[in-house]
Protein backbone atom coordinates (compact mmCIF):
# COMPACT_ATOMS: atom_id res chain seq x y z
CA UNK A 1 0.00 0.00 0.00
CA UNK A 2 1.07 3.62 -0.57
CA UNK A 3 0.17 7.08 -0.39
CA UNK A 4 -0.80 8.53 -3.56
CA UNK A 5 -2.42 11.91 -4.60
CA UNK A 6 -5.86 12.01 -7.01
CA UNK A 7 -4.62 13.90 -9.63
CA UNK A 8 -7.34 13.08 -12.16
CA UNK A 9 -10.36 11.03 -13.54
CA UNK A 10 -10.67 8.98 -16.51
CA UNK A 11 -13.85 8.68 -18.71
CA UNK A 12 -14.56 5.47 -19.92
CA UNK A 13 -17.63 4.52 -21.61
CA UNK A 14 -16.65 0.90 -22.55
CA UNK A 15 -15.35 -1.09 -19.81
CA UNK A 16 -15.61 -4.51 -18.99
CA UNK A 17 -19.20 -5.25 -17.31
CA UNK A 18 -18.14 -5.33 -13.71
CA UNK A 19 -16.87 -2.10 -13.57
CA UNK A 20 -19.51 -0.71 -14.58
CA UNK A 21 -20.95 2.53 -12.64
CA UNK A 22 -17.18 2.67 -11.00
CA UNK A 23 -14.93 5.58 -10.88
CA UNK A 24 -11.93 5.11 -12.14
CA UNK A 25 -9.24 8.07 -11.11
CA UNK A 26 -5.87 8.92 -12.56
CA UNK A 27 -3.20 8.14 -8.93
CA UNK A 28 0.45 9.98 -8.53
CA UNK A 29 2.18 7.92 -5.70
CA UNK A 30 4.24 9.48 -3.41
CA UNK A 31 6.86 9.25 -1.16
CA UNK A 32 7.31 9.82 2.74
CA UNK A 33 7.76 13.80 2.24
CA UNK A 34 4.55 13.84 0.09
CA UNK A 35 6.88 14.13 -3.63
CA UNK A 36 5.90 12.44 -6.56
CA UNK A 37 7.44 8.83 -7.43
CA UNK A 38 6.81 6.49 -10.27
CA UNK A 39 4.50 7.00 -13.29
CA UNK A 40 0.58 7.71 -12.49
CA UNK A 41 -1.63 4.90 -12.68
CA UNK A 42 -5.01 4.50 -12.58
CA UNK A 43 -7.38 2.97 -9.68
CA UNK A 44 -10.35 2.10 -9.08
CA UNK A 45 -12.25 3.92 -6.20
CA UNK A 46 -14.08 1.83 -3.18
CA UNK A 47 -13.79 4.96 -0.76
CA UNK A 48 -15.54 8.04 -2.33
CA UNK A 49 -12.23 9.81 -3.40
CA UNK A 50 -11.83 13.01 -5.65
CA UNK A 51 -9.52 15.08 -7.40
CA UNK A 52 -6.84 16.70 -5.06
CA UNK A 53 -6.99 14.36 -2.17
CA UNK A 54 -4.28 12.09 -0.59
CA UNK A 55 -5.46 8.75 -0.61
CA UNK A 56 -4.09 5.16 0.32
CA UNK A 57 -4.10 2.36 -2.26
CA UNK A 58 -3.11 -0.95 -2.67
CA UNK A 59 -2.59 -3.19 -5.46
CA UNK A 60 -2.12 -6.75 -6.69
CA UNK A 61 -5.11 -9.51 -6.68
CA UNK A 62 -6.00 -7.66 -2.77
CA UNK A 63 -7.20 -4.69 -4.80
CA UNK A 64 -10.29 -6.78 -6.11
CA UNK A 65 -11.41 -7.66 -2.10
CA UNK A 66 -13.52 -4.34 -1.66
CA UNK A 67 -15.38 -5.35 -4.67
CA UNK A 68 -17.18 -8.69 -6.08
CA UNK A 69 -13.76 -10.47 -5.64
CA UNK A 70 -14.54 -13.12 -8.34
CA UNK A 71 -15.16 -10.58 -11.61
CA UNK A 72 -13.60 -6.86 -10.79
CA UNK A 73 -10.94 -6.77 -12.15
CA UNK A 74 -8.66 -4.60 -10.64
CA UNK A 75 -4.97 -4.21 -9.90
CA UNK A 76 -5.04 -0.65 -8.27
CA UNK A 77 -7.54 0.61 -5.44
CA UNK A 78 -8.05 3.20 -3.83
CA UNK A 79 -9.04 2.22 -0.06
CA UNK A 80 -9.04 5.24 2.49
CA UNK A 81 -8.84 9.06 2.28
CA UNK A 82 -6.01 10.26 4.58
CA UNK A 83 -7.73 13.56 6.65
CA UNK A 84 -5.33 15.60 5.61
CA UNK A 85 -1.55 16.03 4.34
CA UNK A 86 -0.64 17.00 8.23
CA UNK A 87 -2.28 13.64 9.12
CA UNK A 88 0.95 12.10 7.94
CA UNK A 89 3.82 12.44 10.37
CA UNK A 90 7.47 11.66 10.26
CA UNK A 91 8.91 11.80 6.74
CA UNK A 92 10.34 14.74 7.26
CA UNK A 93 6.55 16.34 6.97
CA UNK A 94 5.30 18.87 9.60
CA UNK B 1 -4.44 -0.19 -14.19
CA UNK B 2 -1.68 1.35 -16.79
CA UNK B 3 -3.05 3.42 -19.62
CA UNK B 4 -1.97 1.82 -23.15
CA UNK B 5 -2.43 2.26 -27.05
CA UNK B 6 -3.66 -0.45 -28.69
CA UNK B 7 -1.04 -1.16 -31.68
CA UNK B 8 -1.63 -4.72 -32.79
CA UNK B 9 -3.14 -7.83 -32.83
CA UNK B 10 -1.31 -10.90 -32.21
CA UNK B 11 -2.60 -14.46 -34.25
CA UNK B 12 -1.68 -17.78 -32.55
CA UNK B 13 -3.41 -20.98 -33.74
CA UNK B 14 -1.77 -23.02 -31.66
CA UNK B 15 -2.19 -21.99 -28.31
CA UNK B 16 -3.70 -22.79 -24.62
CA UNK B 17 -6.63 -24.05 -24.17
CA UNK B 18 -8.03 -21.46 -22.32
CA UNK B 19 -6.59 -18.84 -24.97
CA UNK B 20 -9.28 -20.25 -27.02
CA UNK B 21 -11.63 -17.42 -28.52
CA UNK B 22 -9.43 -14.59 -27.23
CA UNK B 23 -8.62 -11.45 -28.84
CA UNK B 24 -4.89 -11.04 -28.31
CA UNK B 25 -3.73 -7.67 -28.15
CA UNK B 26 -0.30 -5.78 -28.66
CA UNK B 27 -0.70 -2.48 -26.61
CA UNK B 28 2.45 0.10 -26.05
CA UNK B 29 2.22 1.97 -22.32
CA UNK B 30 1.70 5.61 -22.58
CA UNK B 31 2.09 7.91 -20.33
CA UNK B 32 -1.15 10.71 -19.27
CA UNK B 33 0.26 12.34 -22.35
CA UNK B 34 -0.07 10.05 -24.90
CA UNK B 35 3.59 9.26 -24.79
CA UNK B 36 4.80 5.92 -25.27
CA UNK B 37 6.76 4.53 -21.96
CA UNK B 38 7.84 1.05 -20.88
CA UNK B 39 8.05 -1.94 -23.62
CA UNK B 40 5.52 -3.23 -25.35
CA UNK B 41 2.81 -6.16 -23.64
CA UNK B 42 0.19 -8.10 -24.86
CA UNK B 43 -3.04 -8.43 -23.19
CA UNK B 44 -6.07 -10.21 -24.07
CA UNK B 45 -9.00 -7.97 -24.87
CA UNK B 46 -12.44 -8.07 -22.97
CA UNK B 47 -14.07 -5.03 -24.58
CA UNK B 48 -13.80 -5.17 -28.21
CA UNK B 49 -11.15 -2.48 -28.09
CA UNK B 50 -9.46 -1.66 -31.90
CA UNK B 51 -6.05 -0.41 -32.68
CA UNK B 52 -5.54 3.05 -32.05
CA UNK B 53 -7.63 2.59 -28.84
CA UNK B 54 -6.38 4.14 -25.56
CA UNK B 55 -7.09 1.36 -23.01
CA UNK B 56 -6.90 0.88 -19.49
CA UNK B 57 -4.99 -2.31 -18.53
CA UNK B 58 -5.28 -4.92 -15.86
CA UNK B 59 -1.72 -6.35 -14.71
CA UNK B 60 -2.85 -8.76 -12.22
CA UNK B 61 -3.60 -12.47 -12.48
CA UNK B 62 -7.15 -12.63 -11.07
CA UNK B 63 -8.54 -9.96 -12.77
CA UNK B 64 -7.26 -10.03 -15.76
CA UNK B 65 -8.15 -13.92 -16.30
CA UNK B 66 -12.08 -13.64 -15.24
CA UNK B 67 -12.11 -10.46 -17.04
CA UNK B 68 -10.58 -11.89 -20.27
CA UNK B 69 -12.17 -15.89 -19.99
CA UNK B 70 -14.85 -15.17 -17.28
CA UNK B 71 -12.76 -17.67 -14.82
CA UNK B 72 -10.08 -17.56 -12.87
CA UNK B 73 -7.08 -19.55 -13.05
CA UNK B 74 -6.07 -18.78 -16.77
CA UNK B 75 -1.95 -18.53 -17.59
CA UNK B 76 -2.86 -14.91 -18.64
CA UNK B 77 -1.95 -11.36 -16.48
CA UNK B 78 -2.72 -8.75 -18.34
CA UNK B 79 -6.23 -8.13 -19.39
CA UNK B 80 -7.64 -4.68 -21.32
CA UNK B 81 -10.65 -4.01 -19.38
CA UNK B 82 -11.44 -0.26 -20.65
CA UNK B 83 -11.51 2.06 -23.43
CA UNK B 84 -10.68 5.21 -22.30
CA UNK B 85 -12.95 8.50 -23.65
CA UNK B 86 -10.55 11.22 -21.98
CA UNK B 87 -8.95 12.36 -18.91
CA UNK B 88 -9.83 15.13 -16.87
CA UNK B 89 -6.45 16.06 -15.20
CA UNK B 90 -5.71 18.62 -12.10
CA UNK B 91 -3.42 21.97 -13.08
CA UNK B 92 0.12 20.92 -12.32
CA UNK B 93 -0.02 24.19 -10.06
CA UNK B 94 -2.78 22.13 -7.90
CA UNK B 95 -0.93 18.47 -8.05
CA UNK B 96 1.35 19.47 -5.14
CA UNK B 97 -1.17 21.26 -2.97
CA UNK B 98 -1.17 20.86 0.83
CA UNK B 99 -3.98 21.19 2.86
Amino acid sequence: MQLARVIGTVVATVKNDSLEGRKLLVVQSLNARLEPQGAPLVALDAIGAGTGELVMWCRGKEASFPFRREDTPTDCTIIAIVDSDGHVTGGGVR
Amino acid sequence: MILARVVGNVVATQKNERYANARVMLCQPVSLEGEEIGATLIALDSVDSGIGDTVLIVQEGWGASTAATKEPGAAIDSAIVGVVDYIDLLADEDKGVRR
